[in-house]
């Protein structure tokens, strides 16, 4: 029969005759520094930073070993005896109990924070930091692109000259020509002629009444109530490539709008006249750059008193379909999200 | 205690008990590391009332939906391409023509679409339906005022479901009731615009709201179903199924002497258990 072997946990006893922990040690927190140093140089400067951040991993590394071995070395190890701070005897208590070896016993006072729940708080508070560290960009991933960024398009619609005076077209466009499709929209367009400029009145400006078919209730697409086309109106329609995409331009003789969805009814400068609408219809901000019309973004309109060139549109900042802009109403949507 | 002669087995028996030990030895193998056999028995044979009433399977019946649409939902997904793009060559959208391409060309492409399409009204007709069983046999009072909120929380879940799936065939029926629907949410006071920006991602619908209401409608509602379904399930066990309002046994009282298990018939009746499946019950490692 062989000699018995020492077992792994026998030849622990023989090294360690008690149970301890190793003695607490700052050298890691130093190699840790260097492991740091050595990873953010590879992105900055790999050869001054990263060697810098090796020979501080290194010796602290040495360091940490010599400290961690020290005991099997065989050196004395230095413990700072734990002290706490002794309660005044008296107040309703009694003196501190005395064990077998007559150590004294300490008490504890109640607010310390004993290691059990320090670490039960490391925990969850590391956990919480995590947690939010990730949860944070993401969510902001998921909610701000709907905000920012939102990008004004503007829309060529080609040159004036080829909007008859007065007359009425039913204008559909892309505005988006990355979108596609998804982004055609349709405007009524008449030509106002010219009139004078609000802030110089001695020039001639072109004006245009331009207005989005979006229904001021939920968004539906109103149609123009009247006949479509040449043969009715006597104006020809017109197709158009413009620098932004394709246009088409439908003559039309409304005699108001109507919506298809819940009966909405609006005037031809697109005042409401019936159904659940809040407001007027809204309209299309515009200019007119080296001869041809450009549409900019829309604003929302309570009501419009006159017609063509001397209207008077009551003018708001654009919002949702079925958002009051006037009347008591408006206090419910005091904010709205940032518009191009 | 009379003795009892037993008789030599038959050949027959013998093959039977040696085919049970055989079905039986993975099922006791599993048990013994993880309790999951005692825990699917514990969930599938638990007491009910006597006198339970068939409407009282309305919320099996809804679970039943709601598998149906998450299977047949996975497999859509497999097909299905959420693009706002035009396709070149037709001049469609390319949503569209994929739903297009699963009705007309896959194979059962228009049964699986239509169990998924039809199966969605099933799953809302079947959880009102078990919502009002609930409200009429007043199984929504103490203790379970919890589970109706929950249950509350899944109906709404449910028609969010609803609301997002409908975009995604991306026809003008799918466009405009997404514009009407998301314009009422931006009529709500306050919050309503921003909310309605956050469904749209950005001012108006364009393809990222196709994108987005596809990630919601596949996503993050049915994970957020199956969390809730999970609780409502959980609390259904705990507290166990009501009496019909006509029991005769009035809430509260003692219960009856109970019968022997084995002379009850129906769903409480325990699973005949072979000779090697004592070690069902056993200890972990007390294995006779």
């Amino acid at each position: 029969m062989e000699p018995e072997q020492p077992t792994p946990d026998t030849e622990r006893d023989s090294l360690h005759t008690e149970a301890h922990l190793p003695p607490p040690t700052l050298w890691p927190i130093g190699f840790a520094i260097g492991v740091v140093l050595i990873l953010v140089g590879l992105v900055i400067n790999p050869l001054l930073i990263s060697t810098i951040g090796a020979a501080i991993a290194i010796v602290f590394a040495i360091l940490w070993a010599r400290d961690a071995t020290a005991e099997l070395r065989g050196e004395p190890i230095v413990v700072e005896p734990e002290r706490r701070e002794m309660t005044e005897a008296g107040e309703g208590m009694t003196a501190p109990p005395a064990d077998q070896q007559g150590v004294a016993l300490v008490q504890v006072p109640e607010t310390a924070v004993t290691r059990s729940v320090f670490l039960e708080g490391a925990t969850l508070g590391l956990g919480a930091a995590i947690g939010g560290l990730i949860t944070l960009p993401v969510a902001g991933f998921m909610v701000l692109p709907s905000f920012l960024g939102q990008e004004q398009h503007k829309v060529d619609l080609g040159p004036i000259e080829k909007f008859p005076l007065g007359k009425w077209f039913i204008a559909t466009f892309i505005v988006d020509p990355t979108q596609g499709e998804v982004s055609r929209r349709t405007a009524f367009i008449r030509n106002n002629g010219n009139t004078a400029n609000p802030q110089d009145p001695s020039q001639q400006v072109p004006s245009f009444t331009i207005i989005s078919n979006r229904c001021a209730h939920l968004g539906c697409p109103v149609q123009a109530n009247g006949p479509i086309g040449q043969k009715y109106t006597g104006t020809p329609s017109f197709k158009e490539h413009t620098l932004t995409g394709p246009a088409e331009f439908k003559s039309v003789t409304p005699a108001g709008y109507g919506c298809p969805c819940h009966g909405g009814q609006y005037d031809p400068e697109g005042n409401r006249i019936a159904g659940p609408p809040v407001r007027a219809l809204d309209r299309y901000a515009f200019e007119i750059n080296h001869g041809r019309l450009i549409l900019l973004s829309t604003y929302s309109v309570s009501h419009v008193e006159g017609t063509g060139a001397q209207a008077k549109i009551y003018k708001y900042k654009s919002v949702g379909p079925g958002e009051h802009v006037d009347g008591p109403e408006q206090v419910f949507y005091p904010i709205n999200p940032p518009h191009h | 205690m009379a003795t009892t002669y037993r008789r030599k087995p038959t050949k027959a028996e013998l093959r039977r008990q040696k085919m049970e030990e055989l079905v039986m030895y993975p099922l006791d193998w599993l048990e013994e590391r993880s309790g999951l056999i005692g825990g699917i028995r514990y969930f599938l044979f638990r007491n009910v009332p006597a006198d339970i009433n068939w409407m009282q399977t309305l919320g099996s019946a809804a679970l039943t939906a709601f598998l149906v649409q998450a299977i047949t939902g996975v497999i859509l997904a497999m097909y299905y391409v959420p693009s706002a793009a035009t396709d070149p060559h037709t001049g469609n959208p390319v949503a569209w023509e994929s739903i297009v391409h699963i009705t007309d060309d896959l194979t059962l492409g228009w049964l699986v679409r239509g169990m998924h399409r039809w199966g969605a009204s099933v799953f809302i007709i079947l959880m009102f339906l078990h919502m009002g069983r609930v409200f009429l046999f007043g199984a929504y009072k103490y203790p379970r005022e919890l589970n109706w909120i929950i249950g509350v929380l899944i109906l709404v879940m449910g028609m969010m479901e609803g609301f997002t799936g409908y975009l995604l065939p991306w026809d003008q029926t799918a466009y405009w009731a997404t514009v009407v629907g998301i314009n009422l949410n931006g009529t709500a006071p306050f919050l309503g615009p921003w909310l309605a920006q956050f469904l749209r991602g950005g001012q108006e619908i364009s393809g990222e709201t196709l994108t987005r209401f596809y990630s919601l409608h596949m996503l993050v509602i049915p994970g957020a179903i199956i969390g809730l379904i999970t609780l409502h399930l959980y609390l259904v066990i705990r507290l166990g199924v009501t009496s019909p309002p006509w029991s005769k046994d009035a809430a509260g009282m003692e219960p009856e002497e109970e019968e022997p298990a084995r002379l009850r018939p129906g769903l409480t009746r325990p699973v005949p258990r072979p000779s090697g499946a004592s070690a069902m019950q056993a200890e972990p490692g007390g294995r006779e």
